[in-house]
């Protein structure tokens, strides 16, 4: 009954954890008193909030003339912070919607902290618009709703009102999504609490009982709320980019700035995404929810981003040149070669060359390099706004008004204020509720665990159903009450159960005669890693498993694995060899 | 929460488990209550025999409401309200209301469909509904037979048969 998984797919949770275990480890971090780095984090999150909310009161008592604009450079800081924030945000809607959709499993890790990313930095991004447009107070004028001046109507033909509607959905359909996720672990959380936490849970928790038809229900919402959120987030970004394209700016008004802003907003995001995570899991001690699987995903995800945006600069190169208009051409070449060359090659350097070192799966797997990345590919992304919109203005039709462009102290004020907001909130986000989404960890255990998947399966029991290509994986192996029929059971290829993880390590299987490098990684796959595996295992299980594979092993016969696995496993080592003699390519002579 | 009722039930440890059990109690003609559990349990509506979710014709119809309430409002307000040209384009500019009708759209698709979740759920703000067991949300899985359905002892000896434990009447 459990749901499809492939044996191959490696375990998304660690330290073979049951669902007690997993309510413990994930609510534990909302109930503990903050630990000093939280509260040195915390105070220092605050102290640049309010130095940010300092500026902001500053821009708005003096107006936008405390900032470096002019009449040249009308759009700098601010909306490249804008664009940079909506962007980080793109990630948090893309795991947990289109993810969702494509049923990816190891998405439950990170959904929930990405999600509250998404938030929180669309937060920080609608500040922007907003004091830029000077007279804050002004602002519900953007709104269509029937007033006294006339009524007068907002202007529905210009791209800058529909990013008003995209950023408010955006941020409402972000915020219902992921508090409708909340809603059954804020339950987990009330039922463990006492006294006035428990009162406080219970209303965030809105009463939930964990009832059938409520799940249904729950499951339903979830996949039409993914179904829609999906095209939604690429059209928020791509209303975004038409801020830019429905301009007549050289540079600007290019039909490839939709597809070019999504991608590189996934790409700024998950870099985002790898920042929080792998300071989070170190911090909360969650390195067995959010793996370094985990981790490898994003990277690959990043790569496949960056080399779109890379792709995206080049061709809009290209056209440039191949476009024949002088402005277009100038345009570019005064982005790569005039006063901000510094940024064009900067953006060119994180966001082009750099994510291609994730093409090592080495590199993917490293913590800190990983780490170290999505820092620089957060800077490059920055700078990628910062072209497109102060580099191009700079530089414009003509000479006499070109001009150049430092930001003053104000706004740098206000951008490093949004990163005290955004770890504010994140902050108290990570004390109120679990990080990761319980319920949706606990249903893919059975699926991901690694007691039942992996190297350190100790129910590991791979049922391949004779029509289909999946593998189930059920963990109640005495019995044979359900999931019978005409599945055979192909593989019950126990390992040991040892308490030590790194006790059991994989045998080279190659050192049998007739495995090579593919099929001892096909036996992997299918659950066998040891020689004692592989000694246990039935003739016709082995065969089944090389016919099951997509590579063609029916030159091969397995009729002696068994029993050189059983000299290897105990180290006769001279005896398989005399053995390996005797052996014609794995076959008994 | 509108009426009391009492009910009888039991707790098991595993959702393999409970799947079977519910399977039991559905060939003896018992009926359930219902089923708690700490996360949604995979080929568990089907055994119970309950609908499929009509939440996404909802949202569709939501979303359908949306989408006209800014299509038509816009084509209102520009061609009959307050028609103004903008760079020489028709009052009525079709290309150009297609963004702001979508995120409408979806605005109101969710926002409908959330709402009407918790509406028929009995769920929300302040809501507080009475759990059978603080463990329903942690890792036990219960099945509730209703005593005005199944007696208290028929019930007992179904749990008793599926390995249930912690069996106890509770009203809620």
């Amino acid at each position: 009954m459990s749901a499809p998984v492939s044996p191959i797919r490696p375990p998304l949770i660690e330290g073979h954890k049951s669902y007690h275990d997993i309510t413990n480890d994930l609510v534990s971090p909302t109930e503990r008193a903050p630990d000093k780095s939280w509260y040195i984090a915390f105070l220092l999150s605050v102290t640049v909030l309010g130095f940010g909310i300092f500026c902001i009161l500053w821009t708005i008592w003096h107006g936008i003339g405390t900032w470096n604009l002019n009449r040249t450079i009308g759009w700098g800081w601010d909306i490249t912070n804008f664009v940079w924030w909506i962007g980080i945000g793109h990630a948090g809607t893309l795991i947990s919607a289109i993810l969702l959709l494509f049923r990816q499993k190891w998405r439950t890790g990170v959904n929930r902290a990405a999600e509250a990313m998404t938030i929180f930095a669309v937060m920080c991004a609608g500040l922007f618009p907003l004091i830029h447009m000077g007279r804050i107070w002004m602002a519900m004028f953007i709104f269509p709703y029937p007033n006294t001046r006339g009524p007068l109507w907002p202007n529905f033909n210009s791209p800058l009102l529909w990013d008003v509607f995209a950023i408010s959905t955006y941020f409402t359909v972000s915020l219902l999504f992921w508090y409708t996720g909340l809603v059954p672990d804020f339950a987990t959380v009330r039922d463990r609490a006492k006294g006035i936490r428990r009162k406080v849970y219970n209303f965030l928790s809105f009463g939930w009982t964990g009832s059938a038809k409520h799940w249904q229900r729950w499951e339903a919402l979830s996949l039409v709320l993914a179904g829609i959120a999906t095209p939604l987030v690429l059209s928020v970004h791509t209303i975004v980019s038409f801020d830019f394209a429905t301009s007549v700016i050289p540079g600007w008004h290019t039909t490839i700035f939709p597809p070019y802003f999504v991608a590189g907003a996934i790409f700024s995001g998950f870099a985002m995404v790898q920042t929080l995570m792998i300071i989070t899991r170190k911090i909360l001690n969650l390195q067995e929810y959010i793996t370094v699987e985990h981790i490898e995903s994003m990277n690959k995800v990043i790569v496949a981003t960056g080399m779109i945006v890379g792709v995206a600069y080049l061709t809009e190169l290209f056209i440039s040149w191949y476009s024949g208009y002088i402005y277009e051409q100038f345009a570019f070449f005064n982005r790569a070669l005039g006063p901000y060359y510094w940024s064009y090659f900067g953006m060119m350097f994180c966001n082009v060359v750099s994510p291609l070192f994730f093409f090592s799966k080495k590199l993917r797997r490293n913590i800190k390099f990983t780490f170290f990345m999505s820092i620089l590919i957060n800077i490059g992304m920055w700078f990628e706004r910062f072209v497109i919109i102060a580099t191009t203005l700079a530089r414009d039709y003509l000479p006499s008004s070109w001009s150049f462009y430092v930001p003053t102290w104000v706004e740098i004020g206000i951008y490093v204020g949004t990163f005290g907001l955004f770890f504010t909130l994140y902050l108290l986000f990570v004390r109120v509720a679990p990080v990761v989404a319980i319920a949706e960890i606990k249903s893919i255990l059975k699926t991901a665990g690694d007691q039942y998947v992996g190297p350190n399966a100790i129910h590991s029991h791979v049922n391949v159903n004779q029509g289909g290509d999946f593998a189930h994986t059920s963990h109640n192996l005495d019995e044979d009450s359900y999931d019978s029929g005409d599945q055979a059971v192909a593989t019950k290829a126990k390992t040991q159960h040892t308490a030590s993880k790194s006790t059991i390590t994989e045998d080279d299987l190659t050192k049998i005669e007739g495995i090579g490098p593919k099929i001892s990684q096909t036996l992997k796959d299918a659950g066998i890693y040891t020689f004692s595996a592989l000694q246990q295992s039935k003739l016709e299980d082995i065969q089944r498993i090389l016919d099951k594979s997509e590579s063609n092993f029916t030159g091969n016969n397995p009729e002696s694995w068994p029993i050189q696995a059983k000299l290897a496993a105990e180290g006769l080592w001279t005896e398989l060899d005399q053995l390996k003699d005797k052996l014609d390519g794995g076959r008994i002579a | 929460m509108s009426k009391t009722k009492e009910v009888v039930y039991g707790l098991y440890s595993d959702e393999q488990d409970l799947l079977k059990a519910v399977k039991v109690a559905k060939s003896g003609h018992m009926e359930i209550h219902d089923v708690f559990s700490p996360f949604p349990v995979h080929g568990l509506d089907p055994i119970m025999g309950l609908e499929e979710s009509r939440l996404h014709i909802a949202g569709f119809i939501y979303g359908m409401i949306g989408a006209l309430t800014a299509f038509l409002g816009m084509t209102w307000i520009f061609t009959k309200d307050w028609p103004i040209i903008f760079g020489g384009k028709p009052y009525w500019s079709v290309p150009a209301f297609i963004p702001i009708t979508f995120e409408t759209m979806v605005l109101f698709a969710s926002i409908g469909m959330v709402v009407t979740f918790y509406i028929v759920c009995g769920l929300g703000p302040g809501v507080t509904n009475e759990t059978l067991h603080d463990r329903l949300t942690d890792d036990k899985f219960a099945i509730a037979f209703n005593t005005y359905d199944v007696t208290v002892d028929s019930a007992k000896s179904f749990f008793n048969q599926t390995g249930a434990s912690d069996v106890k009447v509770k009203v809620i």
